[in-house]
Parts: C-alpha cells; sequence; structure tokens
C-alpha cells in the first residue's frame, strides 16, 4: 500500500517537476496522470495495491471536493452580486455542452464506420 | 464550567483535528441522506456537506483558512487522486483505440463549447473579469481546474464552487436534455456528460449505465487535458 501510494505522489511530484523545467500551462498532477498511463501501457497492466489504493481514492472522490466547495463561503457576496450571470452561464452552458458533444459523437460514430466499409 | 466548556472550544478549534473530522463527519452525513433517499440527483452528498459546513464555520464565526488547516489534508488528496484517474483511462484503452477519431475530435469540441459557452454567457450577463476567468474551466475536474484558473488569474476557490454547482447542474440537466432529443447511444450519453458534468456527471452515469459510466469516465480524464492544454493558449489569443 505504502508503494502504491508513493507510485501515485512520484508521478505527480515528476509532473510538478516537468510543468517547473518546461513552463508549460498544464496542472502538475495532469502531468503525472500522463506519466502514470504511460508506465501503465509499458508494464501491461495495473500491479494491484495500486489498483487498491487507485480505486479507493476515485470512489471517495467527491469528498475530496468538499474543503474545495467549502471556499464558497470567501466569495458568497461576490456571487450575491453576479448570480443571475453565473447561473444563466452554468445552467445554459452545460445543457448545450451536452447536447452537441452528444450530437457530434453521433455524427463523428456514422462517419467513421461509413468510412471503415469503403 | 462555562469557562471550562470555551476553553476546550479554544484549544479544539486551534487544532486541524477538528475541522479535519468536521468535513469527513458532514459528508458521511451527506452520504447516508443520499442513500436514504435513494440516491436522487437532486440530493447531492457534497452539496449536503458544504452546506452544512458553512452554516457551521459562520454560526461559531470560524474563518475558511482556520478550517482549511484541517480540511487541507483531504483537499490534499486531489493531487494523488487526479494521478489515479490513469487507471480508468488504461482500462478502456481497447475502446479508445478503435474510435480513436471520433473520440478526439468530441473531445475538442466538447471542450472549447463547454469553455466557450459558459463565457459567451456569462460576459452577456456583464460578470466581473475574475469571475469569468474563474468560469471558464467550470466543466473540467476540480484539481485541474483550480490549476488552470490560477494559471490564468482566476480565483482558484471560486473556480472550485463553480466546478462543483456545474458537476451537480449537469447530472440533472443532462439526462433531461438527452431525452428531450431523444439521444440513446449509451457511448455518446456518457461522454456527453463526462465532458460538461466531470466527476460528479459520471457517478451519476455509472449508476444508469456501465458503458455510459465508462464513456464519461473516458471523456472527464481526457477534456481535462484538452482543456488544460486549450483554454489557456485561447486564451492567450483572445486576452
Amino acid at each position: 500500500m505504502i508503494g502504491a501510494i508513493t507510485l501515485l505522489l512520484g508521478c505527480q511530484l515528476l509532473g510538478e517537476l516537468f510543468i517547473a523545467a518546461t513552463g508549460l500551462p498544464l496542472p502538475g498532477p495532469v502531468v503525472g496522470m500522463v506519466i502514470l498511463f504511460t508506465g501503465l501501457m509499458i508494464r501491461g497492466g495495473i500491479p494491484e495495491t495500486v489498483a487498491k489504493v487507485s480505486d479507493t481514492l476515485l470512489r471517495n472522490l467527491s469528498l475530496l471536493f468538499v474543503p474545495a466547495g467549502v471556499g464558497v463561503m470567501l466569495h458568497l457576496s461576490l456571487i450575491e452580486r453576479e448570480w443571475v450571470g453565473v447561473t444563466a452561464a452554468l445552467i445554459g452552458s452545460s445543457a448545450i455542452t451536452i447536447l452537441f458533444t452528444a450530437l457530434v459523437m453521433i455524427a463523428l460514430k456514422k462517419l467513421s464506420r461509413v468510412g471503415g466499409e469503403e | 464550567m462555562d469557562g471550562n466548556f470555551s476553553d476546550i472550544w479554544v484549544y479544539l478549534s486551534a487544532s486541524p483535528l477538528l475541522h479535519l473530522f468536521l468535513t469527513l463527519l458532514a459528508y458521511l452525513g451527506g452520504q447516508k441522506l443520499y442513500e436514504r433517499l435513494g440516491m436522487h440527483p437532486l440530493v447531492n452528498p457534497v452539496l449536503l456537506a458544504v452546506i452544512v459546513l458553512v452554516v457551521i464555520l459562520t454560526v461559531t464565526r470560524t474563518p475558511y483558512l482556520v478550517y482549511f488547516e484541517g480540511a487541507q489534508f483531504v483537499h490534499f488528496l486531489l493531487g494523488p487522486a487526479t494521478v489515479a484517474l490513469a487507471l480508468p483511462l488504461y482500462r478502456q484503452v481497447a475502446r479508445v483505440r478503435k474510435s480513436l477519431v471520433s473520440i478526439l475530435f468530441s473531445v475538442i469540441f466538447g471542450s472549447v463549447l463547454a469553455t466557450g459557452s459558459a463565457l459567451a454567457i456569462a460576459w452577456a450577463f456583464g460578470v466581473s473579469e475574475a469571475t469569468l476567468i474563474s468560469i471558464a474551466p467550470k466543466s473540467v475536474t476540480t484539481p485541474v481546474a483550480m490549476g488552470i484558473s490560477e494559471k490564468l488569474g482566476g480565483l482558484p476557490s471560486l473556480t472550485a464552487v463553480f466546478v462543483i454547482l456545474t458537476g451537480i447542474i449537469g447530472a440533472m440537466i443532462g439526462p433531461l436534455v438527452l431525452n428531450i432529443f431523444r439521444i440513446k447511444d449509451w457511448s455518446a450519453r456518457g461522454f456527453a456528460i463526462g465532458v460538461a458534468a466531470h466527476g460528479i456527471g459520471t457517478a451519476r452515469a455509472m449508476q444508469v449505465s456501465e458503458v455510459a459510466g465508462a464513456f464519461s469516465g473516458l471523456a472527464m480524464g481526457l477534456n481535462a487535458l484538452a482543456t488544460a492544454i486549450l483554454l489557456p493558449l485561447l486564451w492567450r489569443l483572445f486576452f
């Protein structure tokens, strides 16, 4: 278990170092995710303890949102001021994104199927 | 007696242990209520925990920074949890290879649409610049969105709030919108919800269909990557 945690933190650390060295506009943990993904591809499988620790983390992912969510108390007055625009943007954008992304995905799948048959 | 109690309270308030404990307790309570109410999408455990904690902190006049001294131990885990997203991505690699081109174009389209439409609507309503930057990465999973927001000069904690609200909203209205337009393809349904509503949307998709859940998780991971690369580039281009 300690090995798996060390691996996850190690990938994150490598990601942070990569960002510091290159100055790329990416968060370190995302680069860490790519590093771990590459490692899994090279190894050709997920070690059991890594699966156990990672899946536990991901199963409780919602809990990890709570401390940041409580940060809303820092911005209550701002949200009170701009709640109409914020609400419209969040609801409108979510509906638009879900509908059109699904439509594009279906259209592209049909296109590639047609292309594959040729 | 009263003096003793307030002494204990002062001691506990100064200790990170109390706020770490309260965070876990509030979440467990939210989770229990969510399960008891049949996992209805309107009852979100994160939202419940946040409301309870904000009320407690407001009543006890505890500043957020004091609370965060304890909560940071939970918050810290978002980093390794993001790294762990490599696993669902790896597990779907066969499926990904099969429709790689349509997946890649869909995620780029979805990423640009999610940020662009939010920016356009918020801008049309005349919200402030800090809010605009903070709302742009709202469809990306929290740790990544906070990182993007910080890099662009937004307020990471405000972004986290928008991300969580977006996840809840997407999980609620996504299935509704898809039903109205009679979109029945489970992979497309899951993918669209994952792009728009990250982890909270994925959790919801997983309950309904395994295929939708898998594609939603995949979309969440890819969208984090796409938005983290595209948004700062587009931002530099336009502002």
